[in-house]
């Protein structure tokens, strides 16, 4: 365990330092929101159909995740106990309707894709969660901080499931970059497999459980495989007592 | 709610998995056989060659998985799943279609849920189901059965139409199978669209080659309960319940009518489903209460996802679905056990 401390932490708080290498690689890896805690499912396999609209979700639930943690670490010491998810919800949907308007005004055609799933990040666990677990006990650089990166690990789950779907739905990927990016993105469609007749499945909601699922299996397998590695790289130990063995193999 | 267990006693017989497995396989030879006599070679070369990759890809899998290949191999569980799904799909798709399907009915469906015994879908039907959602014009292209058409699909134009479907065929040999032409009713009397379909007006009860086909499985079918490689109630609870809605909707033919008992009972996959489907010792239930249950419910589903689902067949929706409900069925159905009068409720509470 690294045991760097905070450097912006007063000495005088009595809140425990807060390891931002840790912070990073939770968010991203090994505490990721979609991958391992399995939050905000919902319109993580409602809206991964292509990379555009995961993109645009990932964005907005970034947005969102930031600054309700920014909000709640604020507040965190002026919210009893007995009101705290009500006014947690409430901020939420607050940044929720912000980036609703913003969507609105700026991406109108994703917004209209999008649709329903817009106004549901209020209710997507991962964000509620950050704010109760963490940024209700933490201080404001480090709740903006596991927003930010529990965010990107949300969003880059629902990028790579987008991209999969697309890649087997359509044969392409970046398609209609122009709903987020303008009129010069409408050119950035890869496309990978000439003539092809579209595995629909893929597109359709158990192509999405199919694609989560073979996300999950490929992140244990690598998890597996990195702790067989480090096991066998770890100089071994003698351990026990050093008395003398009459029988059996010799430690 | 824990999943049951099946108490002592067992009883044991001579009936190894490999056996039940290549009677199975023998019990489909009718039906392959009216399937070949109508439709040319192409259900012949679906069944080899969904053989051919169920094979390779259990192979696959178990290599990936650690398990004794040959030993597994030799339970022919593969062979069965690839035969059913080849005698399932269109005749005359193309050769990649059939490789989809089997990988997810062996590798998906089966293998990533544990290998034989432990899948709690039937894999050939989860194959066949991808294949209709994902593509759905090649898996509803059927050619027209061979008294229509005057002519049936040379070997070699079955082997170019593995490359590239119904398109590398002479023209006007695809057509509307009966449960399609009665899909497509609009307000007509049930007469006229007999009259006016030529594979139902050509057809004895229930469409030329269609019924034929069915009659095979049917015999099939019989044979195998004639070897008690399953007892009778599953496929009867379906038929029955197939039988007893599509009478009580027939409506005399008027223009509403979902079409006539014999129509649902012998086209499309009703008599493969029937005996070699809804009979899967993995996916169905295990009480003989439970079975009729379980099969009473995939004659419901069937019937009303053809005369009000957006499919024209629906086998394969039917028993996917029943195969969720399995487990509950056997919950609440658990039989009496010996020495016991009355049989255990499943909501009693364990001693």
């Amino acid at each position: 365990m690294n045991t760097s401390t905070d450097q912006m932490e007063t000495p005088s708080t009595a809140e425990k330092s807060v390891d931002y290498g840790e912070l990073i690689r939770n968010g991203l890896w090994s505490n990721n929101p979609a991958l391992v805690q399995l939050l905000g499912l919902c319109p993580l396999l409602a809206v991964s159909g292509s990379v555009v609209n995961a993109l645009g979700l990932a964005l907005a639930t970034l947005l969102v995740l930031v600054g309700s943690n920014t909000c709640v670490s604020l507040i965190r010491n002026h919210v009893s106990d007995a009101v705290r998810l009500p006014v947690f919800v409430m901020i939420i949907a607050a940044f929720t309707t912000c980036t609703e308007m913003l969507m609105k005004a700026f991406t109108y055609e994703l917004y209209q894709i999008l649709g329903i799933f817009i106004p549901l990040i209020v209710t997507n666990c991962a964000i509620l969660g950050r704010a109760d677990a963490f940024a209700s006990k933490h201080k404001l650089i480090p709740s903006v901080v596991d927003g930010l990166m529990m965010g990107t690990g949300f969003g880059a789950v629902l990028i790579t499931i987008g991209a999969v779907r697309e890649l087997l739905g359509h044969g392409t990927l970046l398609a209609n970059m122009d709903l987020l990016f303008g009129e010069q993105a409408g050119n950035w469609t890869v496309v990978l497999l000439n003539d092809y007749s579209g595995f629909l499945v893929a597109i359709l909601p158990p192509g999405a459980f199919l694609v989560v699922g073979f996300l999950i299996a490929a992140k244990n397998l690598v998890d597996q495989k990195l702790k067989e590695k480090r096991e066998k790289n770890k100089i071994k130990s003698v351990k026990g007592s050093r008395r003398v063995r009459t029988t059996g193999t010799i430690s | 709610m824990a999943l049951m267990r099946i108490s002592s006693p067992h009883a044991t017989g001579p009936n190894r998995t490999t056996q039940v497995m290549l009677t199975v396989c023998l019990a489909t030879l009718p039906g392959l056989m009216a399937l070949v006599w109508h439709f040319g070679p192409g259900p012949l070369i679906n069944v080899l060659l969904a053989s051919i990759f169920a094979l390779a890809l259990e192979a696959l899998a178990l290599k990936l998985r650690k398990r004794p290949i040959g030993f597994y191999l030799r339970d022919g569980s593969a062979l069965v799943t690839g035969i059913l799904l080849g005698l399932a799909l269109p005749p005359y798709v193309p050769w990649w279609l059939i490789f989809v399907g089997v990988f997810f009915a062996i590798v998906i469906a089966k293998h990533l849920y544990g290998g034989l015994g432990y899948n709690p879908f039937n894999p050939a039907m989860v194959g066949y189901v991808v294949l209709l959602i994902s593509f759905p014009l090649p898996m509803t292209q059927w050619v027209l059965p061979a008294e229509l058409t005057q002519q049936t699909p040379t070997l070699i134009e079955t082997l170019l139409g593995l490359a590239q479907g119904t398109q590398g065929l002479p023209d006007g040999i695809t057509g509307a199978t009966p449960l399609d032409a009665f899909r497509q009713n609009t307000g007509e009397l049930v007469l006229d669209v007999y009259a006016q379909s030529p594979v139902l007006a050509a057809g004895q009860w229930a469409g030329a080659g269609f019924e034929w086909v069915n009659l095979g499985f049917l015999l099939g079918g019989a044979l195998l309960l004639q070897q008690r490689i399953f007892t009778w109630h599953a496929p009867v609870g379906m038929l029955a319940t197939l039988l007893l809605l599509s009478a009580l909707f027939y409506d005399g033919g008027s223009s509403n009518s979902a079409g006539s008992p014999w129509l649902h009972l012998l086209s499309g996959g009703t008599m493969l489903g029937a005996f070699f489907i809804v009979t899967d010792p993995v996916t169905s239930t295990t009480s003989t209460k439970g079975r009729l249950i379980f099969g009473a419910g995939v004659g419901l589903l069937v019937f009303c996802i053809r005369t009000w689902g957006n499919y024209p067949d629906a086998v394969a929706f039917a028993v996917l679905l029943m195969n969720f409900a399995a487990p509950f069925i056997d919950y609440y159905t658990t039989p009496r056990t010996y020495g016991h009068t009355k049989p255990r409720k499943a909501t009693e509470k364990s001693e």
